[in-house]
């Protein structure tokens, strides 16, 4: 069961785009070991809150905390030091390269700039069976050969493969079949049950209710509520992201406001 | 918003896989399985090869010459070289058109440099190394314009394609045909190996892939790596071996009026750049990102890998590899003149790249494919010009190759993805 004290923890987060504003005073947080959906309709602001994490754009105000502490995120690679790795939605892979060159890309394993092939090959597998991706037949196969599931499995694979201690995934299964959407949702249950947080951001409440822990609804850049999956219904979720009143911004509160 | 109340079916059975067996039995099955699959490497254009040596091997009296082998591979060696360069650009999806001048800017300058009494005559060692180094000033300057101000490769390079010639032609028309009499310079294409040089060359060149074979088991031991199927290494070491041996064999064979004749250095440059491109395409961080680049920019990009050096440095290479090309080519006739470069090369080149499968859209490629598409389109011209055949043919010819090439690797490229490869 996931622990209480948030991996991750935003504070009174705003950001505008000239006169636009994305967001305004989110709190926002997950925990380790618990799936924490962000949903929302669109223009919502889940990805400009996401990007805000990813070191991608910085907000105009508020505070992160991560693990307890006050950080600054001034870029993709500052996530990335802290453990906090992002699935784009249009997955950033190579399809000419094999899914050990990919998972590697960029982090090759190299002694004076020679690659370690049987390294990154023995660390791809491994990784692969951890989090029970059995599907994919020879990880010497090109990814332009894989399923849509598949590659979206490759890039979460890539994602947990760093130590990360918090997964983002925007829509990873916005393009997929019935079966492939499964596997994927399967793939990010297991990596909160291996005390990971994740915070996924799905249009699909199916999904989003076979999955999450947590849900924090965003509605015009304010969060107007966070709600346990347990003890909601779909119909609660979608009245709060249609006509959701923003929550009050200084705490999250943690049973759902009617 | 969907609400959508399908319940999603448990995760899909694994597909079957079809089990490659071991030992010679694998060799076949994964053979088969290759060639159903479109998956030909570079088995078209080495049968290719073989196809057009027999058939002027019985229509040209000359070619089948050991002297003319000789010739064939001094005559190909140029033209391999830039290929080489081109291989790096197209995998990039990049091209570049200015390699033709770049390499006549390089034997420029070594003439040049070597000319006695010009006041700046230097070793004709160093003049090489000079020339070189400019022509990859010139990939980097041209290199730089693409990947930092984003102009389109195709342009930038057109561009100086037109600066190059123009630059040569300032220079040769005032100057006329300036004479390379360095014997350095000159060896480039014509020093001949002794026999036994010639055996020890081809020695160390076939241990090389043995020993790349030893080295990946010898890294992956204590791992759950796959073995090597070591019927199929075995099948390529003795090919390899059957190559280079026949070569130097054939080389030491020639007699030209009595005096024996041997393997060409020209021809043992281009192994050696062969070998050394390839090591860098396909064991290195920088080969990796170069593939990566092609395949996705913007992936290679997220991922951390700085695009714009790659670029950078790969049209470096294409500078670097044109220079010393043109090197050899002005080695072959011992002289810069206004009708350098020599007929098509800039076409010879990038048709002798496409032609060894590498894709024009990046990603897709191998070194050794210049290597291979080189060699089939020296074969070709070489035995037409044996076959007294006129220049025109010979174009048309060579286009009809290219054409048939790409227009097979299209074909295959449907293919595979029809079978899901
Ligand atoms: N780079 C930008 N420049 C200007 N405005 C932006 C920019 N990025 C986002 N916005 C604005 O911020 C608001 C939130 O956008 P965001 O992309 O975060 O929505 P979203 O919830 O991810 O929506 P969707 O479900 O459609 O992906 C929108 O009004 C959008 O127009
Ligand atoms: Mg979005």
């Amino acid at each position: 069961m996931a622990n209480d004290t948030p991996l991750l923890e935003l504070r009174d987060i705003s950001k505008s785009f000239g006169s636009v504003q994305a967001l305004v005073d989110v709190d926002f947080e997950v925990r380790p070991g618990e799936v924490m959906a962000l949903v929302g309709d669109n223009g919502a602001g889940k990805s400009t809150l996401i990007k805000c994490i990813a070191g991608t754009h910085m907000a105009d105000g508020g505070r992160i905390l991560f693990e307890g502490h006050d950080v600054s995120i001034h870029g993709p690679k500052d996530a990335a030091r802290l453990g906090i790795e992002v699935v784009y939605q249009d997955l950033a892979l190579c399809d000419n390269l094999d899914v050990v060159q990919n998972m590697f890309l960029g982090r090759e394993v190299n002694k004076l700039q020679v690659l370690n092939e049987a390294a990154m090959e023995e660390k791809t597998s491994s990784t692969l069976s951890t989090l029970a991706v059995t599907t994919i037949r020879s990880v010497r196969q090109t990814v332009a050969t894989l399923s849509g599931g598949q590659r979206q499995s490759v890039a979460v694979a890539r994602a947990v493969m760093w130590n990360s201690k918090v997964v983002i995934l925007d829509e990873p299964t916005a393009a997929l079949g019935v079966a492939q959407t499964e596997q994927v949702l399967a793939l990010v249950r297991r990596l909160g049950e291996q005390g990971l947080g994740v915070v996924i951001i799905s249009h699909n409440l199916h999904d989003v209710f076979e999955t999450a822990d947590r849900i924090t609804v965003l509605r015009l850049g304010r969060n107007v509520g966070v709600y346990e999956r347990r003890t909601t219904s779909q119909q609660a979720v979608v009245e709060a992201i249609t006509a959701g009143r923003p929550i009050k911004v200084s705490g999250i509160p943690a049973e759902a406001p009617v | 918003m969907t609400t959508a109340d399908v319940v999603g079916p448990g995760a899909a059975p694994p597909p079957v896989e079809e089990e490659l067996a071991t030992g010679l039995a694998g060799v076949w099955q994964r053979a088969w399985l290759n060639l159903r699959t479109g998956n030909l490497g570079p088995l078209p254009i080495i049968v290719g090869e073989v196809v057009v040596v027999i058939l002027f091997g019985f229509t040209a009296t000359n070619f089948f010459t050991a002297v003319n082998f000789v010739n064939l591979i001094t005559q190909t060696a140029g033209t391999a070289m830039l290929a080489f360069g081109v291989v790096f650009v197209l995998l990039l999806g990049e091209i570049d058109l200015s390699i033709g001048y770049v390499a006549g800017i390089g034997a420029l300058i070594v003439a040049e440099l070597q000319l006695p009494g010009s006041g700046h005559q230097v070793p004709g060692i160093l003049a090489m190394v000079i020339a070189v180094a400019a022509c990859a000033g010139i990939g980097l300057l041209q290199g730089s314009i693409i990947a930092f101000v984003g102009v389109p490769s195709f342009v930038v390079t057109l561009g100086g394609f037109l600066i190059w010639q123009g630059l040569i032609l300032n220079v040769l028309e005032q100057r006329g045909t300036i004479i390379i009499q360095d014997r350095w310079i000159n060896y480039t294409d014509s020093y001949l190996f002794s026999h036994a040089a010639g055996y020890l060359i081809a020695a160390i060149f076939t241990s090389l892939y043995p020993l790349s074979i030893l080295y990946k088991t010898l890294v992956a031991r204590g791992t759950t790596i796959a073995q090597q199927n070591w019927a199929a290494v075995g099948a390529k070491a003795a090919g390899i071996a059957v190559a280079a041996f026949g070569t130097v064999a054939i080389c030491n064979h020639g007699r030209v009026i009595s005096q024996l004749q041997g393997l060409p250095l020209a021809g043992v440059i281009v192994v050696l750049f062969f070998v050394l491109l390839t090591f860098l395409a396909k064991w290195t961080t920088f080969g990796r990102h170069v593939y990566a680049v092609g395949g996705n920019a913007e992936a290679a990009r997220r991922a951390g890998i700085s695009v714009p050096r790659i670029r950078v440095l790969v049209f470096m290479i294409s500078g670097a590899t044109a220079g010393i090309g043109g090197i050899i080519f002005a080695a072959q006739v011992n002289s810069v003149a206004l009708t350098f470069p020599p007929g098509n090369l800039l076409l010879n080149a990038i048709a002798s790249a496409v032609i060894g499968g590498v894709s024009l859209f990046g990603g897709r490629g191998e070194v050794r494919g210049a290597l291979l598409g080189a060699l089939l389109i020296g074969t070709l011209q070489n035995g037409l010009n044996t076959l007294s055949i006129s220049n025109g043919w010979i174009y048309i010819v060579t286009g009809g190759v290219l054409l048939f090439a790409v227009t097979l690797d299209t074909f295959v490229v449907r293919l595979q993805k029809r079978s899901g490869r």
